[in-house]
């Protein structure tokens, strides 16, 4: 090859091609789903959580996409129903996430909607799954000899809590709770499977 | 057959047929081999002469003795323009490079020690959680950007411009605007890092990067590049040696990629789970891979003395490569809430990628056939033979981890971490080794000082990604087939994987164990410790004859 034009124009263009069919293709499929009806927007402190769950990396363990029960047994798990487009209409940015170190969250707040557990858990996963892998969060919490009036005191099985002290929870780890219990998409939805849904034209 | 598969199947067949076309025009004759064009690397007369500037005088005859054994002739006197060409293209680019590759170094040394205590953590949960920039979402992040950023982009960039001014017979043109392209994307490095660990992050893999940081390094790139196109303007060889294809696309196709991925305010819900996915396998793909094999290309040829052994085979491959790789993104979201069509044409394409890969290979099996015990004699040569086949295996591995029965078990485990690393590592990190081996005596004008601890970092680098692959692909599929299995509890899937992480960190220990000699033995080398002295100033314009002795 000699030609200095003729390769710049053809990565280009193989370049183009691959932006039209997996960014503009898709852009314009997904661009006027609208929200479910049992969809809610989140509100300004789960928006807040949902910073924190970005900022810590919890997708870099956590998935937000159960899959369809022909492919996994994420239902089965009570992970919940395989997800929509349309679920992920207030989704920015989107946290499908592409590891499973830990459980699948897209309804941890219907599994677990327990504030208490939650905070627990975050201060120290241990406390209540014993073999967890999660780490734990102790610089979301503010280990105190009493708390203020105000505070949210996390209730832990007594031995992990150090003694003559109490564990609060600082704004942050409130903030987070509030968001992983608003991650709720057990509305009904159809159709069930946008992948199967070509298959009903046929 | 519904309607939407058959369209796309004949847009698929339609578009390779026009690639094929574009690849035919570019030749002359798509049938007649080009040996011509395939020696654009080599000064006339220096075919069958050993190169390997790593190597100490003795150790380089013995590499020349090993090469005259296999071609059975003697090498015939050097053409002195084209050497001459080559050393002024050598000193123009020296500083420029000299700084990508320190800076490349020391992102290594981060990265690697970010990615050790992110293992650690897998299997140590309560290590070092106190604060918030150690916890291992931010650590591992840290990691990432510091590898794929810091570390490969640098030495990447590093070899793009050393190599070019040399493949095309003419000096950099703006060093100055290159050291300010990198200015900025180092800026932009250091300042995503303490982004990332103070919790400021966009929040998609491979895309963390807030995009106002971004801008630096779209701007650095940006200047790169205008001083890339002004050199190739100027050029006065006559033919595109295949290195050069490669490295002027990748610098285009990251550009660009890197704005699509980032435009601000445009991707939303899942199409921005597919554009994250898209652009998290193309920053392998079109960036890292490209850079790498334009760097075997150069390299591996260059060390032995012998031409590329098929110069039609390297532009099916380079081509297929651009058509294919682009695309192969969306089987990262198999069974995921994204259009099927999208994941189909993804796998499909993933599958063709066989095709380059292939041709790549077949390539550099002949270039070495018959010559792989030269591997013994050179560094340069054993990492890029190292990297070669760590292609080979990682693309084959990934075109069948593609397929939605192999991701069934495979998708959302530690499998899948393992191939990255076999890619990245094995691939990609081993490559740009070799290449710094080679060029580093070139720019600085001195020999390594201890020639076994390059066989060292070899052994230890090697041996460890090894470790690292083996166990924690094994432990990621046991894992996933945990998952799969209804009748075990999640947390079987958890526990089952805890001494394959123990595994995997002692692999990534002596991987970070070589890096440290790696690095601390450039130093050595940059600051002049250590016996085996051969010149003196770092650029000093007057010691044109040590150049000469050196600058082949």
């Amino acid at each position: 090859m000699e030609n200095e034009a003729k390769l710049t124009a053809g990565a280009i263009t193989t370049f183009g091609i691959a932006v039209a069919a997996l960014v503009v293709l898709p852009y314009i499929q997904v661009r006027d789903i609208q929200p479910p009806e049992g969809l809610k927007p989140y509100t300004s402190a789960e928006l807040r959580g949902r910073e924190i769950y970005v900022a810590n990396g919890c997708l870099y363990c956590h998935t937000q996409q159960p899959r369809d029960r022909s492919f996994a047994p994420d239902f089965d798990r009570g992970w919940g129903r395989v997800t929509t487009p349309g679920d992920y209409y207030y989704d920015k940015p989107h946290l499908l996430g592409s590891m499973r170190t830990g459980p699948d969250l897209m309804n941890i707040g219907v599994r677990q909607p327990s504030m208490d557990w939650h905070l627990g858990h975050l201060y120290q996963p241990r406390a209540y799954v014993p073999d967890s892998t999660m780490p734990s969060y102790p610089y979301m919490f503010e280990v105190k000899d009493q708390a203020e009036d105000d505070e949210i005191i996390v209730k832990l099985p007594p031995k992990f809590v150090p003694s003559g002290k109490v564990v609060v929870a600082r704004p942050e780890a409130v903030d987070l709770v509030k968001y992983l219990r608003s991650l709720d998409r057990s509305y009904p939805i159809l159709p069930p499977d946008p992948q199967n849904a070509g298959k009903k034209d046929r | 057959m519904d309607s939407a598969l058959l369209s796309l199947l004949a847009a698929f067949l339609l578009s390779l047929i026009g690639l094929l076309v574009f690849i035919w025009s570019l030749r002359k004759g798509l049938l007649f081999e080009n040996p011509r064009a395939a020696a654009t690397i080599f000064a006339p007369g220096e075919i069958g002469k050993a190169d390997d500037p790593a190597l100490d005088d003795q150790a380089a005859k013995r590499l020349q003795e090993a090469i005259t054994a296999s071609h059975g002739s003697e090498p015939q006197a050097e053409d002195p323009d084209e050497i001459k060409d080559r050393i002024a293209a050598d000193r123009s680019s020296a500083f420029p490079v000299f700084m990508f590759i320190s800076f490349g170094c020391m992102w290594l040394i981060l990265g690697a020690t970010a990615g050790l205590i992110s293992s650690l953590k897998l299997h140590w949960p309560d290590f070092l959680v106190s604060e918030a920039w150690m916890t291992f979402g931010r650590m591992r992040t840290v990691h990432l950007i510091a590898v794929l950023y810091g570390w490969i982009t640098n030495v990447g960039l590093g070899i793009i411009i050393w190599l070019l001014p040399r493949l095309l017979r003419t000096p950099l043109k703006g060093p100055m605007w290159v050291m300010l392209g990198g200015t900025f994307i180092n800026i932009g490095i250091a300042s995503s890092i303490g982004a990332i660990g103070s919790g400021w992050s966009d929040g998609m893999e491979y895309l963390e990067i807030p995009w106002q940081i971004g801008l630096f390094i779209q701007a650095g790139m940006v200047c790169i590049i205008g001083s890339v196109f002004y050199t190739l303007f100027h050029r006065k060889a006559h033919e595109l040696y295949v290195s050069v294809w490669y490295h002027i696309a990748a610098l285009l196709w990251i550009s660009l990629l890197f704005t699509v991925g980032k435009l601000p305010g445009v991707h939303f819900g899942v199409q921005q789970a597919m554009t994250n996915w898209w652009y998290g396998h193309n920053v392998l793909g079109l960036w890292f891979t490209p850079i790498a094999l334009g760097a075997i290309y150069y390299f591996l040829p260059k060390t032995i003395g012998r031409r590329v052994r098929s110069y039609n085979l390297s532009l099916l491959g380079f081509w297929t490569l651009a058509f294919f790789y682009a695309q192969v993104g969306g089987h990262h979201l198999v069974g995921g809430p994204v259009p099927g069509w999208l994941i189909t044409l993804s796998i499909v394409q993933s599958m063709m990628m066989i095709i380059p890969v292939v041709a790549f290979s077949v390539n550099m099996a002949g270039t070495m056939w018959g010559r792989m015990r030269l591997a013994l004699y050179s560094p340069t040569l054993r990492f890029m033979m190292f990297g070669g086949f760590m292609y080979l295996l990682s693309s084959v591995q990934g075109s069948f981890e593609a397929l939605r029965s192999i991701q069934q078990v495979a998708h959302f485990t530690h499998f899948t971490v393992a191939h990255a690393h076999l890619g990245a590592y094995g691939f990609v990190s081993m490559v740009l080794f070799g290449a710094i081996y080679f060029m580093m005596p070139r720019v600085l004008h001195w020999e390594w000082p201890y020639p076994k601890l390059i066989s060292l970092h070899f052994w230890l680098a090697s041996i460890g990604i090894l470790i690292y692959f083996v166990f924690l692909s094994w432990g990621g599929w046991l894992q996933g087939l945990a998952m799969l299995d209804t009748t075990r509890e999640f947390m079987d899937s958890v526990r089952l994987t805890i001494p394959y992480l123990e595994w995997r960190s002692v692999g990534g220990g002596l991987m970070w164990l070589s890096h440290v000699i790696f690095v601390g033995h450039l130093l050595v080398m940059i600051l002049r410790f250590g016996p085996n002295r051969t010149g003196e100033a770092l650029f000093a314009p007057e010691k044109m004859k040590l150049e000469m002795m050196h600058g082949k």
